[in-house]
């Protein structure tokens, strides 16, 4: 087929061109501005270079937040994923309880975060949250508010409660799609039941699993307003994940110029992982396609 | 290996059922004998693969007992019966090699190690996969996989039985041929019980010692291929078996003559007078086309060369007559007429044939 040279179709992105400019380019460049700029107050900026990325490389309160929230990310994809795996495969098949564990399960995943946040903030009270109350009555010393321990328990406990339905719900459509006569042919072979995990079901929710991953891992690394609801970050700086500090930076100290250099580091390191992911996730399609 | 018994025998999906046209397998009483293959064939949902996993235990009976050497095994689970079975579609274990899925159900037995290599090389010559052993099973074709699904079927040498469900649906014609060919020899070294469901007459017939011709849930014949050709205990098994089927014509019988719309046709042997929808059954292979005034009046609607025959199409009174020429033999414009050998004539009273007196 021939194509005709005209020049003038060009115009024929610019609606895209402006829509994402306005969603996505010029909020992201005012971000970069600031983090190349330094200002005295009265709106005046000026020329700072590279110097508030060489602060924030230096900044022990970043990486130590960000130490912090790896290891946040690490601990609840180590529990929600196997965990929403051993629910999916215990689900009913299919009749009147597999819709009813699907609603009972989906309803976490409705609540909004905030609303998240305060049950649990106030579910692990001592004065008059069950839990806390409970734990304290029988004898556990647990205070989220003064206690590294208790309050780092708190917020897992609270996102593994929140978000392992997702996986649940992504590893059982998984596991539904599994023809019957793999199963059939796993008994015919007397493959044990770990075997039929390993080389049957295993692979075939390879595909939803990693997705699931990525959008745990996603939006574990960018949590905030849950940890910020009941714990605040306390006590101390102990559940201070990356965002946290970074709203505390850019809006308690209103130091614009680091909290927008972290911001851009944030985002790169987020968008380096997700890339990873998608690369890891494109081969395995291609895998399974020849 | 094992002879297999089956003891009134019957399956329903549903739970309750209420008549006998909710049960997908009749009551049925049959022995497989040790060492036999069998061809279970049968149009699409007529029950075939059902009594397969009967056998097999991936279903359990509604009614009935399922014997291996005397032993029952109704409730048994299908890892304890030691029983191969192919299914219509690859099944394979996509992370592992062709090499491991074929040593896999040597391995859950604990078999040794060396005997597995052995078995495994011998296993792969046999269905032509030597060369891409080490290759993941993913991202083969479908006939391949289908290749390693087989293989894996008769890796086990101790195995009570084979079964095979449609199994070379997805292969293509050669390979089907040499597979077919492949079990058979496999059949003859080994002696395994095999029972091959399919609803291909071609692959029946030369697969099996003995076919067991199935019809809505129900056997209708089993016997050697020359049985169900000569003598078809239903007309079911007259028109599936045999290419085209069997002419069936309504008639009504007394003696040894049958009435056909008005026409006398002589029956060769003494039927009295049957009950019921008496039908008059015969393979077009004995069925001549004359002309004259005997016999039935037909019209030749069409001629089809097939090689090394003609088959005439012919129309009486809206039924169609098909009948067999051999490839030198001319055809006449004024052959209209319709006789049939008398050899090959069988009647048939409510679909199930009516032995000759006196025979």
């Amino acid at each position: 087929m021939n194509k005709t040279v005209n020049q003038k179709a060009w115009f024929l992105i610019l609606p895209v061109l402006l829509l994402v400019a306005f969603s996505a380019v010029i909020p992201l460049m005012t971000v970069v501005n600031y983090s190349v700029q330094d200002t005295f107050g009265n709106n005046m900026f000026f020329w700072a270079g590279l110097e508030w990325f060489e602060t924030m490389m230096a900044s022990e309160r970043m990486w130590d937040a960000l130490g912090r929230q790896i290891a946040f990310s690490t601990i609840i994809l180590l529990i929600e994923i196997p965990l929403g795996v051993f629910v999916a495969l215990n689900m009913p098949k299919k009749g009147f309880w597999a819709s009813l564990c699907l609603v009972l399960m989906s309803l976490p995943l409705l609540i909004p975060w905030n609303v998240v946040g305060t049950i649990w903030q106030v579910f692990g009270r001592v004065d008059i949250g069950l839990l806390g109350y409970t734990l304290n009555a029988i004898g556990i010393d647990y205070n989220y508010t003064q206690d590294f321990y208790a309050a780092w328990i708190t917020v897992i406990v609270m996102d593994v409660w929140h978000w392992t339905s997702l996986v649940a719900l992504l590893a059982y459509a998984g596991l539904q799609s599994i023809p019957d006569a793999y199963y059939q042919a796993a008994k015919i072979d007397q493959a044990s039941r770990i075997s039929v995990f390993r080389f049957i079901e295993l692979p075939k929710i390879m595909g939803v699993l990693m997705i699931a991953i990525l959008l745990r891992f996603m939006d574990s690394f960018m949590i905030y307003t849950e940890p910020f609801v009941v714990t605040g970050g306390g006590p101390g700086n102990s559940t201070t994940f990356l965002s946290i500090d970074l709203v505390k930076m850019a809006l308690g100290q209103f130091d614009l110029g680091p909290a927008a250099a972290f911001s851009i580091m944030y985002y790169l390191v987020i968008l380096l992982v997700s890339y990873v992911f998608y690369t890891v996730m494109t081969n395995l399609d291609k895998r399974d396609g020849h | 290996m094992a002879k297999i018994t089956l003891e009134n025998l019957a399956h329903s999906y549903s739970a309750n059922p209420s008549g006998e046209s909710d049960y997908a397998l009749k009551e049925l009483n049959h022995d497989w004998v040790d060492g036999e293959a069998y061809a279970l064939l049968g149009s699409s949902g007529c029950g075939k693969s059902t009594l397969l996993n009967l056998i097999s235990g991936l279903l359990h009976p509604s009614q009935g007992r399922i014997l291996f050497d005397d032993k029952d095994v109704t409730m048994a689970p299908t890892t304890q019966r030691n029983i191969a079975q192919v299914f219509q579609f690859p099944v394979v274990y996509d992370t592992m090699t062709v090499r491991d899925n074929l040593a896999f159900p040597l391995r859950n037995r604990g078999a040794d190690p060396n005997y597995i290599k052995d078995r495994v090389q011998q296993i792969a010559a046999m269905i032509g996969m030597e060369a891409t052993l080490d290759r993941k099973a993913r991202g083969l074709t479908a006939d391949a996989k289908q290749k390693i699904s087989l293989g894996r079927g008769m890796v086990r040498e101790d195995v009570n039985a084979l079964l095979f469900d449609e199994p070379l649906t997805v292969i293509d014609p050669h390979m089907k041929w040499e597979l077919r060919t492949q079990l058979k020899s496999l059949h003859h070294e080994f002696g395994h019980t095999m029972i091959y469901v399919t609803h291909d007459q071609t692959e029946a017939l030369t697969f099996a010692d003995k076919v067991v011709v199935m019809y809505d849930g129900r056997v209708v014949q089993m016997g050697t291929p020359q049985q169900l050709f000569e003598t078809p205990e239903h007309t079911f098994v007259g028109y599936f078996i045999g290419s085209p089927g069997m002419n069936v014509l309504a008639a009504e019988v007394s003696g040894n003559m049958a009435m056909i719309s008005g026409t006398q046709i002589p029956l060769g042997q003494q039927y009295g007078t049957p009950a019921g929808k008496v039908e008059v059954g015969v393979r077009p292979e004995f069925t001549l086309l004359r002309s004259g005034d005997e016999g039935l009046p037909v019209t030749i609607k069409r001629v089809e060369d097939v090689g090394r025959h003609k088959i005439v199409r012919t129309d009486f009174q809206g039924t169609e007559i098909n009948i067999i020429v051999a490839e030198g033999e001319n055809i006449a414009p004024d052959m209209n007429r319709v006789v049939f050998d008398t050899a090959g004539v069988n009647v048939y009273s409510d679909s199930w044939r009516v032995a000759p007196q006196g025979v």
